[in-house]
């Protein structure tokens, strides 16, 4: 049998299966056809509001486990143990703010991927700026120093020579 | 000199990138060194009417070893937190049970040796999650007074044992 055979072989029997199932698909999906009301998708969280304020959140948030993915598209365990700790949190009234000196608490600084501004973190925030400015200082002074170029000094008698060596040229 | 001013600074940082490379990225320094253990109430393995809390420990050092029967780590480092707690030298050590099944424990427990005074049994992770647990094993080291002195992220072995517990507890004075 050639290739070509073959695979119009598959193609009708995958139509012969298929056809049924298409033709019954919208009987048995259609609601007004089944006798019992049809199953309404619940929703995965309780509170809506909390559930925002969590996924903003958590995106602030490192996951200790895989240390350069966010809390809130973590798939580690841990992770989903952290965000139902933060959703219990919020649900009791804490602020934001509160959750986060609640984790900062326990597993320090490192869970904030915007590490807070203090003296151990001064040159991690200014470092950057300190640099451009830096190179923007040595930018400056070579730009300076061109401006500045002197050609070196002649003096007659070396003008003289010169034109001595030209002459010699036959 | 001053053309070799920016090989200079190239390998300053060069300096600090290889510094870099070669930490250890889990080794998350633990706010909680210096500061009171954080308590807690769970029943124990083996015996779930009996609760264990850290409060049982105050007035010696010990060791909190978060430890699971899923670990494969965690059987690494078994061996010589068996050979610590048989010879008596070392403080006594509880073996928090972070999220898996008492049973499990137990049975691996039973079949292995037991190295733990106490295994309180966390199994909502709560409490692994309140002492800033990111993965088993973890060791700490409290002190007479209920403060964390030391934590450790990883099995221990023979080195580790000899290079960061053994000093840190004879500055505790075990």
């Amino acid at each position: 049998m050639t290739p070509r055979l073959i695979r119009q072989g598959l193609l009708t029997v995958f139509l012969a299966l298929s056809l049924p199932a298409l033709a019954n698909e919208p009987v048995t999906a259609s609601p007004a056809a089944s006798p019992t009301a049809p199953p309404t998708a619940q929703p995965l969280f309780a509170d809506v509001a909390i559930e925002t304020r969590l996924t903003h959140l958590s995106r602030e948030l490192r996951c200790v486990v895989c240390q350069n993915e966010a809390l809130v598209d973590s798939p580690a365990e841990l992770a989903g143990d952290m965000r139902q700790e933060i959703r219990d949190l919020m649900t009791a009234g804490k602020t934001d703010q509160e959750v986060l000196s609640f984790l900062t608490s326990r597993y320090g600084d490192f869970v904030l991927f915007r590490p807070p501004f203090k003296p151990v973190t001064y040159l991690l925030w200014v470092g950057p700026v300190a640099f451009l400015g830096f190179g923007v200082l040595i930018w400056f002074m070579a730009l300076r120093a061109r401006r500045t170029f002197q050609s070196a000094p002649v003096n007659s008698a070396q003008l003289a020579a010169a034109a001595r060596l030209l002459e010699e040229k036959t | 000199m001053k053309r070799w001013l920016p090989l200079v600074f190239f390998m300053v940082l060069v300096g600090f990138f290889a510094k870099g490379l070669f930490l250890n990225p889990r080794e998350v320094p633990s706010p909680f060194i210096g500061k009171a253990a954080p308590t807690f109430s769970l029943p124990v393995v083996g015996n779930a009417q009996t609760a264990f809390s850290p409060a049982d420990m105050k007035g010696q050092i010990w060791m909190l070893n978060v430890w699971a029967p899923w670990c494969v780590s965690c059987k690494v480092e078994h061996k010589l937190l068996m050979a610590l707690a048989e010879s008596r030298t070392a403080p006594p050590i509880v073996g928090l049970n972070w999220k898996d099944k008492t049973r499990e424990a137990q049975a691996l427990l039973a079949r292995t040796g037991n190295p733990y005074v106490a295994v309180p049994d966390d199994l909502s992770g709560r409490v692994g999650i309140d002492w800033g647990v990111t993965g088993t094993p973890e060791t700490y080291v409290i002190d007479r007074a209920g403060i964390v002195r030391l934590k450790h992220v990883g099995p221990i072995d023979m080195d580790i044992w000899l290079n960061k517990f053994v000093p840190k507890l004879k500055e505790l004075g075990a």
